[in-house]
């Protein structure tokens, strides 16, 4: 059974459908790329998937719990964790705070606990410390050390594309989706990406599924491809399969005009 | 070799004669509605009264600011400071007293009564003539426009100054200013001191202020020196110094300073109201009673985001909860001491807290703040209505609220109270900043940047915005309790929407989520204007222009949170510096600041 299931899945927003009737899977272990030309539905995708929207129709299956109409709480519990298209961290916080934050659902202290401090808030307290700073660790020395104090604006855009994807982490995820990593990032950013991708999937063992419109990190990372247009999957496959399939040329570059 | 770029000369004309005209204008506005008129009841100065220092430091302010040096930029020589800083202020100041004279010649000749209500005759036509100095019309307004003109160049003077020698000039004005107003607290912490701690200090009040109440010549002269050479003391270098060897001491002697400071500190708040005697203990007592409601609220609007336009209701419920369980008049008649009616007053807090907050989930921003508005008014009409008189006494209230009682003993006198006070406000202290750094406290400020995503990473938005209300009601609440008993009574007109809007000014212009802020906030916007009582009538006019300067100029408030005031550009070099201490291996344990004085210049 894959990790994840989603069947049937319809949005309408307005007149628009922007998912129509989807069917889509994401096997344990695996990373998955959705393409697509632009409101082809694919951010609405992760939204309703993370329960930021709610679908008109259709099922979503999250190891075997159906997720529908769970709050976005309670579905990054379950282990679905998520970064934004346009970065939306919490600027005035810390990055260490900012990873801290995302420890909430794996962590119970109230407020009580809070204000007299008894040991086990402390421990708590020091393993979700703990827990960011590895986090952060895993991007080598650029969120590290002094920069774990200072506030999230401060950041240049790479490394709060690299803070999100921390923070995801740092919820300790099966399932971690990634909206455009690389949009604004170099060509030698996009290339250590692609290594931290599969050092993600290698090392702590979570499937992903990401959105790119770099076919170089799409090319370079996925073992699986789906690509979506109108809100409805018009191709799926390897890499190059894809890359080569009629329908997709055509959702990116337009029909070919008929001879008349 | 860099060129001097110069503003054109028009530019500056034109800037210096809107700062005049500015200046002339606060100066016939503060005449016309009555400020000077009013302040010139009370010396201030030997021989000046507060209504005098009150113009004569527009044409001050005026100067300072038209002549102020050009804004240094990199890669423009800045243009020397000369004589155009003076010449500058003198013609802003010039043109200041000339609007204030024009308006004196047209007070003299039209009477505008009709119109404005407190231009009187005093100020010009009659003795004794406030605004001309004793003069007749036409003099008056001449030694205006010379006064005006030759203190607005003194002030542009100041700015030719070095930076180390400028700041000091101003201390010594602030000093003599500060020493001036606050006349009554001076005098009286000199006198307590002589009769708390034996200290031969009673005469030097006598020294510093005349038989009625300015500060004579030689107080003046001591003042500035001492604020002069003070500041000259206390510029950056010392203080660099001390907290580099407090940066090399190890964290355990760390600590035992900082407990010693602390342990300084609140032995000095302990003698606080013996020394200051039960007037001023009762104005610290009524700051107190705000600053508990403000860190309340602090948590509401500065942690959580929630601006909360209501938050009086939860005062008023904490007011009378205690009000009905200690009261023998009330309703319920039972009559309990004060601290069997605490419990009960966080539990009525809490469900108002609820009650509030529960419907409000779902709003943001201004509709939240809206809807707030709303509840506040709702609890102060209940407590003010018919159908609930029997409960809550209506117009009337509950009269003969119980005392504090500590054993035996009742705390009646301002002195005692201030204790308790204090210590709610040490508790409501220690309570937010436990709070602030805690899973609970991170939940809020995630929720304040950005409400979907927070809960998109894990935070129950339910319990987070339900917490902080309560939170916040219950410390209201406990500033209702102590402001019920200290009292002895309670009416529903105490808890308008003006209480509100108070605490919210202290916040925003003490600094939001920052307690010094707070603190500080709470004791110029609230201990101020109870020592200043000649400011009563135009305490929310001072309010609005400080806002409006605070907005303009300082939004994130005197004492900002730590993480809003800090600088881009120091980290970028920072973490380079971090990163070569790792390379040579000499390990500072992660999150420790680089020593300051191994940072490298930027090149």
């Amino acid at each position: 059974m894959a990790l994840l299931e989603i069947r049937g899945l319809t949005k309408d927003f307005g007149g628009v459908r922007a998912v129509d009737g989807l069917d889509l899977d994401a096997a344990e272990g695996e990373i998955v790329s959705v393409i697509g030309p632009n409101g082809a539905g694919k951010t609405t995708l992760f939204n309703l998937v993370t329960g930021m929207t709610r679908p008109d129709r259709g099922e979503i299956v999250f190891d075997g719990h159906g997720i529908v109409g769970l709050r976005p709480s309670q579905i990054i519990e379950l282990g679905i964790a998520r970064t934004f298209q346009n970065v939306r961290l919490f600027p005035e916080m810390s990055v260490r705070e900012n990873v801290m934050v995302a420890r909430h659902c794996r962590t119970r202290s109230g407020m009580l606990k809070a204000v007299l401090r008894p040991p086990s808030f402390r421990r708590e307290e020091a393993e979700t410390r703990e827990a960011a700073e590895r986090a952060l660790a895993f991007f080598g020395a650029r969120l590290v050390g002094w920069r774990f104090d200072t506030p999230a604006r401060s950041l240049s855009y790479a490394n709060r594309r690299r803070l999100e994807i921390a923070r995801a982490l740092a919820s300790g995820p099966k399932l971690l989706l990634l909206d455009e990593p690389t949009a604004g990032m170099n060509p030698h950013e996009t290339g250590e990406l692609i290594g931290l991708i599969r050092r993600i999937r290698d090392e702590i063992d979570v499937t992903i599924v990401l959105i790119e419109h770099d076919m170089r990190l799409v090319k370079g990372v996925s073992e699986r491809v789906v690509v979506l247009d109108y809100g409805q999957m018009i191709a799926e496959g390897r890499y190059d399969e894809v890359a080569s399939n009629e329908r997709v040329i055509e959702a990116y570059l337009g029909r070919k005009a008929s001879p008349a | 070799m860099t060129t001097v770029v110069e503003a054109p000369a028009a530019a500056v004309g034109s800037r210096v004669v809107m700062i005049g005209l500015v200046g002339g204008a606060v100066a016939v506005f503060v005449s016309a509605n009555g400020m000077v008129e009013a302040f010139s009841e009370r010396e201030l100065l030997d021989g000046l009264t507060l209504g005098a220092v009150l113009l004569l430091s527009i044409p001050l302010l005026v100067g300072y600011v038209a002549g102020r040096r050009q804004p240094e930029l990199e890669g423009f020589a800045t243009r020397p400071p000369g004589w155009r800083n003076p010449a500058t202020g003198l013609l802003a100041g010039f043109i200041s007293g000339v609007t204030i004279g024009a308006f004196v010649l047209l007070i003299a000749t039209v009477d505008l009564r009709g119109v404005l209500l407190n231009v009187t005759p005093e100020l010009v036509r009659d003795d004794p003539r406030i605004l001309t100095f004793g003069l007749e019309p036409g003099a008056g307004a001449g030694l205006l426009v010379g006064l005006f003109a030759v203190l607005g160049g003194l002030a542009g003077a100041i700015q030719v100054l070095p930076d180390l020698w400028r700041r000091a000039v101003l201390a010594a004005v602030g000093w003599v200013l500060a020493f001036g107003l606050m006349q009554a607290v001076v005098s009286q912490v000199l006198r307590g001191l002589q009769q708390q701690l034996r200290i031969w200090t009673e005469p030097l009040a006598d020294f510093l202020y005349d038989t009625s109440g300015a500060l004579s010549i030689a107080g003046i002269t001591v003042v500035a020196v001492l604020g002069f050479c003070l500041q000259l003391l206390g510029s950056r270098k010392p203080r660099a110094l001390v907290n580099a060897r407090l940066e090399r001491l190890t964290d355990r002697s760390r600590r035992i300073v900082r407990v010693a400071v602390l342990a300084a500190a609140l032995l000095l708040l302990g003698l606080l109201p013996q020394v200051l005697g039960s007037f001023l203990s009762e104005v610290l007592n009524i700051a107190g009673i705000f600053l508990l409601m403000a860190l309340g609220l602090n948590i509401v609007v500065g942690f959580a985001g929630l601006l909360d336009l209501g938050y009086v209701a939860f005062f008023a419920v904490g007011a009378y909860t205690t009000a009905l369980l200690t009261s023998p008049q009330s309703s319920l008649g039972v009559g309990w001491i004060f601290w069997l009616a605490v419990p009960f007053v966080v539990l009525a807090a809490a469900v108002a807290g609820l009650l509030v907050g529960t419907p409000v989930l779902r709003m943001r921003g201004d509709y939240l703040a809206i809807v707030t508005l709303g509840f506040g008014e709702i609890a102060r009409l209940l407590f003010l209505s018919d159908w609930l008189k029997p409960t809550f006494g209506g117009a009337q209230g509950i009269i003969q609220v119980g005392d504090i009682t500590v054993g035996p003993v009742g705390v009646r006198t301002p002195q005692a109270f201030f204790y308790v006070i204090f210590v709610f406000v040490l508790l409501a202290a220690y309570a937010t900043y436990a709070l602030q750094d805690s899973r609970i406290g991170r939940a809020w400020m995630a929720m304040r940047e950005d409400e979907s995503v927070a809960e998109a990473m894990g935070v129950d938005i339910v319990t987070a915005k339900l917490s902080a209300f309560i939170v916040g009601a219950v410390l209201a609440g406990f500033g209702g309790a102590l402001f019920a008993t200290k009292i002895g009574s309670v009416f529903p007109h105490s808890f308008n929407v003006i209480v509100s809007i108070t605490v919210l000014v202290v916040i925003i212009v003490g600094g939001m989520a920052s307690v010094p802020g707070v603190v500080l906030g709470t004791m110029v916007l609230v201990g101020l204007p109870e020592l200043l009582r000649e400011f009563e009538e135009y305490r929310f006019l001072i309010y609005g222009a400080l806002l409006i300067f605070m907005m303009l100029r300082r939004p994130e408030g005197f004492i900002p949170s730590k993480r809003r005031a800090e600088e881009l550009h120091e980290e970028e070099i920072a973490q380079d510096e971090w990163l070569k201490t790792q390379d040579t291996g000499s390990r500072p344990e992660p999150g420790s600041r680089p020593e300051p004085g191994s940072r490298p210049e930027p090149s």
